[in-house]
């Protein structure tokens, strides 16, 4: 469904050397899966994303969409195609509510519908469709919203960047369990979420582990998982059951 | 009265009235009251100086609104007025004004409204005056609106003003006075387009005990336009104000904000906030991750912004 073919993102450092920050990576997303893309801070996640986006353009490589080569196609005209993305910060708009973004995400879309999805992630429609999305937002409303948008658009290629951060326990338990009902065994859509989480990550299909820009490990979930968990789940868990502790 | 189309138009554009609406209203266009109606609790008439209107509402007054809009149809048309509000004590009414220019010529066409506002004890007003030039010929379309508005005792007051299009030159003055426990918002909305230029000039002067005044202006600037927004603030008292100005800029334009408090009581606390750049690429970018062309993004952002 969607094809990635040896991309490279080269970018300037700041001491005029240059650098990938993505590195030859080929992936091959088939419909009806849900895939996690996770790896260490600055591993190339979000870029990967925008990439596909058409955010970022790569510097080579090709992107296909159904045999099609997208590559050069703009952000809009991939938006069209069913491609979304639910960024890791979402961008804040002063004059614009939650209810403009939503019906900009689907046209048409009916009140009921719309009440319907605020719920789904776990926000009272009547509290918040008419809220500005300007600066009077949490972070974690303004997650929720962004999810939201995405959940509503029924692209064929959902991206989810980060969606646990910020992110109260327990709405990401029922976040994550909406993304994994609606996409899961889903012919007709893939659903990409990037994510650190432990509970996510072994109940998607196939994990992506991408470090420096490069693919450190792929395949499914119970092959992978066993393999990152320990560098995901806190090491010291057991010893302190889940009271903080530092090392010194 | 018969009105041409032209006029019905502008007339919608500017106090969003399709038909003559029924109560209070007076019609002003190049130069002459064309429509003029009192209702049983708000007079409207000529002013002692016979050079404007005086519309007065009796005391106690509800949920009635007063049209007043001009119109200038006729090109190289100067008009000048001076109108006078009274909002007698305790009423709650509307008045919605505004002036819409046809200009087809390449002579100007201006108006200047100067406009008294006093709100009495305990009164509640709610104001909007939205301003409209259109036309083709290259003679400018200039509106040049004085308000002077008085807050007495407890009243409260809600003027929006916005500049919707089409005006080539603008200077507006607001000034007022605000009394004890009075409390005013003014909200400005303006963009500019072409080679358009617009200065707005507000001054409070927050003087009774307990009083608050409140300045949110948002405009945006597009093309080679240029924008002065000049907001000075004036605590004489215990009192609270604060101003907030937003703009867009784009193209080629120029946006000047100069805020300004000046504090005469040590119990006075007043604020401003000013902010002024482009749109973020991350916004645009964000709507067209959502299907919208550049263009419709761009024109999604800034119809929000001056919503
Ligand atoms: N536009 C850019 N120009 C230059 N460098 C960039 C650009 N975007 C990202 N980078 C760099 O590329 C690397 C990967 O960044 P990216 O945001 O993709 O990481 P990530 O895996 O999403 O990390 P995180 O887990 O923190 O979200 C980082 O070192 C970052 O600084
Ligand atoms: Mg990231």
């Amino acid at each position: 469904m969607l094809k990635l073919k040896n991309l490279v993102m080269t970018v300037d450092n700041a001491n005029g050397s240059r650098r990938d920050i993505i590195h030859d990576v080929s992936i091959d997303f088939e419909p009806g899966k849900l895939y996690a893309i996770t790896g260490p801070n600055g591993g190339g996640k979000t870029t990967l994303a925008k990439i596909i986006m058409g955010i970022y353009q790569q510097s080579s490589g090709q992107i296909y969409l159904d045999e099609e080569d997208i590559s050069g196609l703009s952000v809009t005209e991939r938006a069209r195609r069913g491609i979304a993305y639910a960024f890791q910060q979402p961008p804040r708009f002063k004059g614009l509510n939650v209810s403009d973004l939503i019906k900009i995400a689907r046209p048409g879309i009916d009140g009921l519908e719309l009440r319907l999805k605020m719920r789904d992630v776990g926000l009272c429609p009547e509290d918040y469709l008419e809220r500005d999305l300007g600066p009077g937002l949490s972070g974690g409303e303004m997650k929720r919203i962004e999810i939201a948008q995405v959940l509503t658009r029924e692209g064929v290629i959902s991206m989810f960047d980060e969606p646990e951060a910020g992110v109260d326990l327990w709405t990401v338990q029922r976040l994550i369990g909406l993304i994994v009902q609606k996409y899961q065994n889903n012919p007709r859509s893939t659903a990409i979420i990037i994510t650190h989480h432990e509970n996510v990550l072994p109940i998607c299909d196939e994990i992506i582990v991408l470090e420096e820009g490069v693919i450190k490990l792929q395949g499914p979930a119970q092959e992978i998982w066993p393999l990152i968990k320990d560098d995901i789940q806190c090491k010291m868990k057991d010893q302190c059951r889940s009271e903080v502790c530092y090392e010194l | 009265m018969n009105f041409k189309a032209i006029d019905m138009q502008l007339l919608n554009t500017i106090s969003d009235i399709k038909a003559i609406p029924s109560g209070a209203i007076n019609i002003r266009k190049d130069g002459k009251p064309v429509v003029r109606q009192s209702s049983a609790n708000i007079f409207v008439g000529p002013n002692s100086a016979n050079n404007g209107l005086l519309v007065e509402i009796k005391p106690g007054t509800r949920n009635e609104t007063v049209h007043v809009p001009v119109i200038v149809t006729q090109a190289g048309f100067h008009d000048k007025v001076y109108n006078t509000f009274i909002v007698g004590e305790g009423a709650d009414i509307t008045i919605i004004a505004g002036c819409g220019i046809h200009n087809d010529s390449h002579n100007d066409s201006s108006h200047d409204g100067i406009h008294e506002i006093i709100v009495k004890k305990g009164a509640r007003l709610k104001y909007v005056e939205k301003h409209y030039g259109e036309g083709s010929g290259g003679g400018k379309r200039i509106l040049n609106p004085t308000t002077n508005v008085i807050l007495e005792t407890g009243a409260m007051a809600e003027m929006e003003m916005v500049q919707i299009k089409g005006v080539d030159d603008t200077i507006r003055t607001t000034i007022a006075h605000i009394g004890d426990k009075a409390n005013l918002k003014i909200i400005e909305r303006l963009m500019t387009h072409g080679i358009q230029k617009a200065e707005s000039d507000i001054r409070l002067n927050i003087e009774g005990r307990g009083a608050s005044g409140q300045v949110i202006s948002r405009s945006v600037g597009r093309d080679d336009s240029s924008q002065i927004f000049k907001a000075a603030m004036a605590g004489r008292n215990e009192c609270v104000g604060h101003v907030e100005c937003d703009a867009i800029i784009m193209d080629r334009a120029k946006i000047q904000s100069i805020p300004e408090l000046i504090a005469e009581d040590a119990d006075a606390v007043l604020t401003h906030e000013a902010a002024i750049g482009k749109i973020a690429g991350e916004q645009l970018i964000k709507l067209m991750s959502l299907g919208l062309t550049e263009k419709e993004a761009i024109d999604t952002i800034l119809e929000g912004f001056l919503r």
